[in-house]
């Protein structure tokens, strides 16, 4: 029969994101190597002889693989493989919580502003394209000048200057979605405004919005490597990769190792979530292809 | 045509008053306020401070300082450093040179470079070389761009000793070659970021050029294929690339200010972070607000321009 030839097998939603999902390669090497990186930083302290602001001044800027330092050790003697997970754990955190505060912001923003539209709207949306005339390294460089350095500081900084784009794609999903027949019909029902927005518009987003908060920590990771590398992030004796560099350009003749290690998990780190991000995006939602 | 640019001038506008509002809203932000660069000093009292307020107009409602500060800003006068008393946008104006300096040569580097690789990568899709391509863009996007430069540096510098590891010129050499010489490293470095998006940009809008009717109907003429190429596909996909030009221009400056730090730069940037570290408020606001401008007319422009090349945009 010519109907046989044309039948294929029905999969859900979720199966068929995921079959290609798994296609895109790249995308799965970047899960595994966040993967890696987060339980590096998680476990790895536990397994090393060395505390990551132990000075030890006899032993400054030891060449990497002399001895137990296996990356080595930097101009107070400290080691670098401890200190790069002890890193780890500041700038993978401060990516996963400033992208979950961007989302948070740029989600309610993007929702009011699609939902009601008009004047409302307008003056939201007006807002994020103002913010975003600033170039993101000169805002967050000029808000960290004016507060107290610090962990939270950056974490909630970096948040303020990358809510933007979640908030232009959660608008533009947003005001689309709700002239749907099922917005229509929670409308018809009686739901609240709220209710319509956040238990139904939302979630229907919900595939853009998880693509974007992957790109987002990313943006994140990238963003905290480069206050913390002109000093205004975070600061010493704690390490982060960016700070981690903030030195590594005095001693780049001697001791070009203090460089590479943090450089590169900082590449890896972003390179892998920008790949996820990617992977997801043909998954969720063949139809977009940004570039 | 020009009820066109009147709307989009007046859009412009209306970001600018926004734009302006934020950085009235972080200066105010600062500790202190305003007045942070005579509170850290322990010789005022506070009778001092409260003469200082009112001769700088800071017991007014906020509405009335925005407008006086905004006018101010409208007329050009925009404060005075407190590092050495000149005018802001006279500093500003004595450090845009080198910036613009570095920022044009790495758009060319990216331009020329990315859509390039970008038309190559969209002729032969999923090719050896496109995949590469791909690939490579999205570790360019991912790599610090200081961290890029000190890698540059340990190379080029410290190992192979070809180029200059920071600033403009050697000392007492202000020959153009020389100025060329210390320009490569940090505009290399600025491009990198910049090619990956242009060659990004041009894959796509190449890909969605090449597969249109007119494209097939010039085939089915017999036209050659290079003339296919060259006037019908290049000239159409070239054309949203005005906007990235626009959309690039934050990142590039936000690029610039870390080349600069990292090179030495004299630029704009280096200024900016120079101001941070010695609390230079005005400067770093002047900067700030500068920036933002730049971007607003460079998004201007490009719409604008876009608008005169392709007449659909005019209607919609």
């Amino acid at each position: 029969m010519a109907t046989a030839a044309f039948s294929t097998v029905q999969l859900a939603p979720g199966q068929a994101a995921w079959r290609r999902f798994r296609r895109h390669r790249l995308a799965l090497a970047g899960a595994l190597i966040i993967l890696v990186l987060v339980l590096g930083s998680t476990f790895g302290p536990y397994l090393l002889p060395f505390d990551d602001t132990y000075i030890d001044i006899m032993k400054r800027f030891a060449p990497p693989l002399s001895g137990a330092h296996i990356l080595g050790t930097d101009e107070l003697g400290r080691d670098v493989l401890a200190r790069l997970m002890m890193g780890g754990r500041v700038s993978l955190s401060i990516g996963i919580v400033a992208m979950v505060i961007a989302m948070a912001v740029g989600i309610v923003v993007g929702a009011f502003a699609g939902f009601y539209g008009g004047a409302v709207g307008a003056v939201l949306m007006r807002l994020v394209d103002a913010v975003l005339c600033f170039p993101t390294i000169f805002l967050l460089l000029a808000l960290a000048a004016l507060t107290e350095p610090g962990l939270v500081t950056t974490t909630i900084l970096i948040a303020a200057t990358a809510w933007m784009a979640v908030a232009r794609v959660v608008e533009a999903q947003v005001r689309s979605l709700r002239e749907r027949e099922f917005a229509v019909a929670a409308l018809a029902f009686g739901s609240s405004n709220l209710r319509i927005m956040f238990r139904e518009l939302v979630p229907n987003a919900i595939a853009p919005i998880v693509v974007a908060a992957t790109l987002n920590v990313a943006k994140a990771i990238l963003l905290e490597s480069y206050v913390s590398y002109l000093g205004y992030g975070i600061q010493p004796p704690a390490a982060s990769w960016g700070n981690m560099l903030n030195n590594a350009q005095i001693y780049l003749t001697s001791a070009p190792w203090l460089a590479i290690a943090p450089g590169v998990a900082i590449t890896l780190a972003v390179t892998s979530f920008n790949f996820l991000g990617d992977g997801l995006r043909d998954a969720l939602d063949p139809r977009m292809n940004i570039p | 045509m020009a009820r066109y640019v009147v709307n989009r001038l007046a859009q412009a506008i209306m970001l600018l008053v926004i734009v302006s509002g934020i950085g009235f809203a972080i200066l105010h932000l600062a500790p202190g306020g305003p007045l942070s660069q005579f509170a850290v000093s322990s010789q005022m009292t506070q009778e001092d401070l409260d003469r200082v307020t009112r001769q700088l107009g800071l017991d007014r409602p906020l509405p009335v300082q925005y407008l006086d500060w905004f006018g101010r800003m409208v007329r050009g006068d925009w404060g005075k450093s407190y590092r050495d008393g000149e005018a802001v946008l006279s500093v500003i104006s004595s450090h845009l040179g080198a910036t613009l300096e570095l920022m044009a040569t790495a758009t060319i580097i990216a331009v020329l470079l990315g859509c390039w690789i970008g038309i190559l990568g969209a002729l032969r899709r999923y090719s050896l070389f496109d995949t590469l391509a791909t690939v490579g863009a999205m570790i360019a996007l991912s790599i610090p761009t200081f961290w890029f430069g000190l890698v540059t540096i340990y190379v080029f510098s410290v190992k192979l000793g070809w180029l200059p590891a920071g600033n403009r010129h050697t000392i007492g050499d202000g020959s153009f070659l020389d100025l060329l010489h210390h320009l490569i490293a940090p505009a290399m470095v600025l491009a990198l970021v910049e090619t990956a998006m242009w060659g990004r940009f041009m894959r796509s809008s190449m890909l969605e050029v090449i597969n249109q009717d007119y494209i097939r109907t010039a085939r089915a003429k017999g036209m050659p294929e290079w003339r296919i190429l060259t006037v019908h596909a290049l000239r159409n996909a070239l054309l949203p690339m005005i906007t990235v030009a626009g959309l690039q221009f934050p990142t590039l400056l936000g690029g610039a200010l870390v080349a600069e730090t990292v090179f030495t730069w004299p630029g704009m940037g280096r200024l900016f972070l120079d101001s941070i570290g010695y609390r230079d408020y005005p400067v770093v606001m002047g900067i700030l607000m500068f920036s933002a401008t730049m971007v607003l007319i460079g998004s201007l422009l490009a719409d604008i321009l876009y608008a005169v090349v392709d007449p659909r945009i005019r209607v919609g």
